[in-house]
């Protein structure tokens, strides 16, 4: 158990330490930063003093060892457009994301669970139909078009909900909905399939001949196997999340990490890319923790192994 | 004899794939429309490339729903007053060009290095599952926003871009496939006799892995176009006056309150397009799969 778990971890972290080599190195073939940042009209002097203040007139394997000492003081850098700390201006933008993919994952997990157990449970019935062609529609739609006619439906012609921008409960509604449509549509996918093996298995029978009722069949003898796919299509799905806040943040002008990143890459603040690479990344990895730990209390085959 | 034993009979025999297609409504809708955009991929820019950017100023922004100015403005005009229709037709190609490129090279390449890392194993396929834990570990839209800033948008780069953060799916089913193949016995046989790895894996291995790739490459295919039209939205795709679905929408969200049809149509393509590669492919899995395809052969109990 421990030795799976410390594997996982440093696969991971392998990962993880790639991924950052692979971005720092990347950004940097963009283009050179100084001519974004200064006026065109700017004297080799002072072209010549911005990149010596920033390092890029160094190699960029020199720049990475700088950078490597500077992220183990825990600095990563001041953002070139904002004038200040790139880390600072990442932790700002993710609570705002992290709420936003949070309510729409945990949303869609549990709308998934229940229309999918529903479906199969008569499998080829009208809410199993209706419900299979909705979560395809849901899996296909692409998100930007959705948004968009959201805005052009809800706030522009019945004036319903904002068109954009952060604030109370109204303004959450399209953009939760955007960035729910494909988890949940390929979710209630997964959850239909494996509650359809699950529920035509041994056990099943065993629990209704003991006269178990019928929901507690459902939802705790099929559903507590059916969890192990779920969690790993949700933990590839909560990755992939972030792709859908890019798209949503942008379209309703939301401050959060994706629009940041988003902005910094075509900006070329290469500070500000790597500490929001480095930020999620991290994320990412302590997710894949917490989904190995997952696997653990839910399949004692792998604890026992 | 009975309807009953007709029908075991021919459940015994197998109903060609073709009849099964028929049965099902859903599926076969999605196959023929697909065979329509297939149709405009391989003929459409030749065919309506002079009516996609012939200028009509009477018909800047005019409305869907009208016949006045002939069946090529049924779907509107757009700013400049280019027929709608000619456009989505033209755009198909970009947009089914990137899509089938992208999945067929992932699959190549993810086949290819997963059966390396399954078969050889050990150091080399060690480095393989690393490179495709990095690429899984990251948003591939922000990986392909950054590869994309340094390579310069086009319809080459994004394919690579595209095929690349495709590829650890296939690499990782390949390679699954490949550990527990090589351990059976028509493999040792063929090893007795004398065959080379490259021999086993070419002609034993691939062949039993290759149908599974298929069905992925299937799914894929819409998870790739809408990847692309994500990137063609946000501006970092392909630029104009190259034209993608998802760059017609980008444009047109700038006439939302005007001219809300600009931006509506080609995204309704790119969301029939999705839909029906995805309907098509969870059919072909049902058919595929023996413990499941008697749901379709059993008429009128037929399941999506």
């Amino acid at each position: 158990m421990g030795h799976y778990l410390g594997q996982r971890a440093l696969h991971s972290g392998i990962a993880l330490i790639g991924l950052i080599l692979a971005v720092f190195f990347l950004v940097r073939l963009t283009g050179d930063p100084t001519d974004l940042y200064l006026p065109i009209d700017a004297s080799l002097q002072t072209r010549q003093e911005f990149a010596q203040k920033h390092g890029f007139d160094r190699p960029a394997t020199e720049q990475f060892v700088t950078f490597l000492k500077d992220v183990s003081n825990g600095d990563l850098g001041y953002s070139l457009r904002k004038q200040r700390p790139a880390m600072e201006l990442v932790l700002e933008a993710y609570p705002t994301t992290l709420a936003l993919a949070g309510v729409a994952m945990s949303l869609s997990i549990v709308l998934a669970v229940i229309v999918g157990a529903i479906a199969a449970y008569r499998p080829g019935g009208v809410f199993d139909r209706i419900s299979s062609i909705a979560s395809l529609a849901g899996a296909s739609a692409p998100d930007f078009w959705v948004a968009i006619t959201g805005i052009l439906l809800f706030a522009v012609t019945f004036r319903w909900l904002p068109t954009s921008g952060i604030g109370g409960a109204e303004y959450w509604i399209l953009p939760i909905f955007v960035l729910m449509l494909r988890p949940f549509g390929l979710m209630v996918q997964v959850v239909r399939a494996s509650m359809l093996g699950a529920l035509s298995s041994a056990y099943v029978k065993t629990a209704r001949a003991k006269g178990v009722r019928e929901t507690t069949v459902i939802f705790v003898h099929a559903l507590r196997n059916a969890c192990i796919s779920i969690v790993t299509v949700a933990g590839d799905l909560a990755v992939g999340l972030i792709n859908g806040a890019v798209i949503v943040e942008t379209v309703f002008g939301w401050p959060g990490v994706g629009k940041l990143m988003i902005d910094a890459v075509i900006q070329r603040d290469f500070p500000t890319v790597q500490a929001a690479v480095m930020v999620t990344a991290t994320a990412i990895f302590l997710l894949n923790i917490v989904i190995d730990l997952l696997y653990l209390a839910l399949d004692p085959r792998i604890r026992h192994q | 004899m009975t309807t009953a034993e007709q029908e075991a009979l021919i459940i015994r025999r197998g109903v060609p794939w073709w009849r099964l297609l028929a049965r099902d409504k859903f599926a076969l809708a999605a196959a023929l429309w697909l065979l329509i955009l297939f149709a405009c991929f391989l003929v459409g820019p030749e065919l309506f490339g002079k009516a996609a950017t012939s200028l009509n100023l009477r018909a800047r922004n005019l409305p869907p729903g009208s016949l006045e100015h002939g069946w090529l403005m049924f779907l509107g005009g757009d700013a400049l007053g280019r027929s709608m229709i000619a456009r989505l037709i033209v755009a198909s190609r970009n947009t089914l060009t990137v899509a089938l490129c992208s999945v067929v090279f992932a699959m190549i390449a993810g086949g290819i290095l997963g059966l390396i890392a399954g078969y050889i194993g050990r150091g080399v396929g060690h480095v393989i599952m690393r490179f495709a834990d990095i690429l899984q570990s990251f948003p591939s839209l922000l990986l392909a926003v950054v590869v994309l800033y340094v390579l310069e948008p086009s319809v080459t780069n994004l394919i690579v871009v595209l095929a690349i953060t495709r590829m650890p799916i296939y690499l990782r089913v390949t390679r699954a496939e490949v550990l527990e193949i090589r351990e059976r016995v028509f493999v040792d046989a063929s090893s007795a006799l004398g065959g080379s790895s490259y021999h086993i894996l070419l002609r034993h291995i691939a062949p039993v892995v290759a149908p599974t790739l298929l069905t992925i490459l299937t799914v894929d295919f819409s998870i790739v176009m809408l990847a692309e039209s994500s990137l063609s939205f946000l501006g970092i795709g392909i630029q104009p006056p190259e034209i993608t679905w998802g760059l017609m929408v980008a444009q047109g969200r700038n006439y939302l309150s005007q001219a809300w049809w600009l931006a509506f149509f080609p995204g309704l393509a790119i969301m029939l397009a999705t839909l029906s590669g995805n309907i098509l492919s969870n059919w072909l899995r049902i058919v595929s799969d023996p413990e499941q395809r008697w749901r379709l052969e059993t008429p009128r109990k037929s399941d999506e």
